[in-house]
């Protein structure tokens, strides 16, 4: 007991021995360090708030200039060049949802099928198998424009020769995020422990039947956030719709295969932006605060998921 | 017992069929290949290549034409220029601040606030940038008549820039972030315990270990730079000009084949071919760049993982 209570005191004289030597060293730290630490500090600082205020201002100013030509006319009414104050958005909010419509169709099976195969049956020492990889890293980079090139070349026109129709404009849009999809449902399949995969083998379970009914399962939240994130980002991509026939002045609600032409969210956005006269310039910002408004909604769900089910194992 | 494998056929139709799925994204560069390279052939047919790669007059409309790409490459190279020079030191600041320096709740609230600039349309930051961050930031706050003076004009490089550093803020501060966040705790603490302070710790040694990731973010957000359209459609002008000018209306590649390529042009024309031309000389500067970070961040990977 004794010879407890002597080594506890001594522990304790030690350590406020350190602690002293150790302030006192800080304290001595030459005065130039400690200045341009806090220059330093205060540099970062005002990195982010630059940053934040970036995107402050552009909420806000859509919202100021905006917000007046908020009504549900704005959802419900065709374009119109003549009567700006009863011009809308209806056919180009159809044509947005119609052409995520398409993009979910295809790249949910196939993104996840690529995933899977990647994932679970690969073999990554070979060279092909490298170059899958390498190849979708590099896909994810290639300039939006560039899909809307291949889109015209070889959906519209060429090989596929669809013409410009709806499906064409989301085929694009579709190829154009499927290298996000497959990026995000590898992760969420790498998630799943190893030892998951052995029992079910153990247990005289297939390859395929592990896959379909323990290690999906088990990713399905990472893969819808994927999804999701994707989805976002085809809804608010402009550049390859206009190469693939995405026009602005469609007056009737767009169908699939209709060849009289369609319309999208962020087309039409453009479109009014694009008209000096201040009527349009609002209904420009209006339509904005609408895309804003879905797509933070749609991020913020993602992000929601991805909390809400992240199985920890 | 072990021969069961074999005679599964429906589980090797599904390994085929998954394989599949993976192939077509390598379809779809080739897709892309040889989508760019029939018109860009038929285009070198018309137009030599030594006009194209080195005269600076980019005329299409004008009779007779002229297609002197380094005009609009140029343009493409002023905008990403002068957007990095806002975006690396915000972007890398934050992404310092937030590894380094902000505690984990603050983190955990800024970062996803970033994060949402990136999933922003690129139509809005376009539209922000003409309306907004010109007349209101840049006009009075250029120095009067320098390089020609900013009042008045309704384009500019410079507001294209802005717009896409704000956008590829995140992606620096994002992936940097993750990078230093990779360095061993060890070299921190070592670097502590030698009586370092916290500015010195993040310059002198976390930056520097984290350097290839670093750089690997740098490269994706040029590469990001150069291909974006909608911002230097709506905010950039339509003015094919070789200068680095940051106050002159200028055209990039990308506006140029989102103007050109609309809709109702007519295929087998110059201006048709010369769309594919253009979009083959910036999907050769995207992919080298892409290549180069991803060497890098694979670099990266192998040491800390």
């Amino acid at each position: 007991m004794e010879a407890g209570g002597a080594s506890a005191s001594r522990n304790r004289l030690a350590v406020a021995g350190a602690r002293a030597t150790t302030e006192a060293m800080l304290r001595d730290q030459p005065r130039g360090d400690v200045i341009r630490n806090t220059v330093f500090a205060g540099l970062l600082l005002l990195a982010v708030a630059i940053a934040l205020a970036g995107l402050a201002a552009l909420l806000i100013q859509a919202f100021v200039r905006g917000s007046s030509a908020l009504s549900l006319d704005l959802l419900n009414n065709p374009p119109s060049t003549a009567f700006p104050d009863k011009a809308g958005y209806r056919p180009a909010i159809l044509g947005s949802l119609e052409l995520i419509a398409g993009v979910v169709l295809f790249v949910v099976p196939v993104g996840v099928g690529a995933a899977i195969y990647l994932e679970e049956y690969a073999d990554k020492t070979r060279w092909w198998n490298k170059l899958i990889e390498v190849n979708i890293q590099n896909l994810a980079a290639v300039p939006s424009i560039i899909y809307g090139i291949l889109g015209l070349a070889f959906i519209v026109r060429g090989p596929l020769d669809l013409g410009f129709i709806l499906v064409a404009g989301s085929l694009t849009l579709a190829l154009l995020v499927l290298p996000m999809v497959i990026i995000a449902s590898r992760e969420a399949l790498r998630a799943v422990p190893d030892s998951i995969r052995q029992g079910s083998l153990a247990l005289g379970a297939t390859q395929w039947q592990t896959i379909r009914r323990q290690v999906l399962p088990a990713s399905i939240p990472g893969i819808a956030t994927g999804v999701i994130l994707a989805v976002s980002r085809a809804l608010g991509e402009t550049a390859p719709l206009l190469l693939v026939g995405a026009t602005v002045f469609v007056t009737f609600d767009p169908t699939p295969l209709g060849t009289d032409g369609y319309s999208a969210m962020p087309v039409q956005i453009f479109n009014y932006a694009l008209r000096p006269q201040d009527e349009f310039q609002t209904l420009a910002f209006a339509g904005v605060i609408v895309m804003l408004v879905v797509l933070l909604a749609m991020n913020s769900f993602a992000i929601w998921l991805r909390n809400r089910y992240e199985k920890r194992w | 017992m072990l021969q069961a494998q074999s005679k599964r056929y429906g589980e090797r139709a599904i390994k085929w069929l998954l394989a599949l799925c993976a192939v077509l994204s390598v379809l779809t560069t080739t897709a892309i290949v040889i989508s760019l390279l029939g018109p860009t052939i038929g285009f070198f047919e018309i137009v030599s290549a030594k006009e194209f790669f080195f005269e600076v007059d980019w005329t299409p409309q004008f009779q007779p034409p002229s297609f002197g790409v380094l005009s609009i490459v140029a343009g493409t190279l002023n905008v990403a220029l002068w957007a990095m020079l806002f975006a690396i030191p915000i972007g890398l600041g934050s992404a310092v601040y937030l590894s380094e320096y902000a505690s984990p709740r603050v983190r955990k609230t800024i970062k996803p606030a970033l994060e949402v600039l990136v999933g922003i349309p690129t139509v809005a930051i376009g539209i922000f940038a003409v309306s907004f961050l010109l007349p209101h930031l840049i006009v009075p706050l250029w120095p009067g008549d320098f390089l020609g003076g900013a009042e008045g004009k309704p384009f500019m490089a410079l507001a294209a820039s802005l717009g896409i550093g704000l956008m590829v803020v995140p992606i620096i501060a994002s992936l940097s972030d993750d990078a230093m966040r990779a360095v061993p705790r060890g070299l921190h603490e070592g670097a502590y315990a030698l009586g370092a302070t916290k500015a010195k710790v993040a310059t002198k040694v976390v930056f520097p270990a984290a350097l290839s990731g670093i750089v690997a973010s740098i490269v994706l957000a040029i590469s990001r730079a150069v291909g974006e359209t909608m911002i230097v459609v709506i905010a950039g002008g339509s003015t094919p000009k070789f200068t680095l000018n940051p106050v002159e209306s200028i055209q990039a590649m990308t506006s140029y084949i989102a103007t050109t390529a609309t809709g109702d042009i007519s295929t087998g024309t110059v201006d048709y071919k010369s769309v594919f031309a253009v979009g083959a000389v910036l999907f050769v500067m995207t992919l080298i760049m892409n290549v180069v970070s991803i060497r890098l961040v694979r670099r990266y990977r192998e040491v800390y993982e």
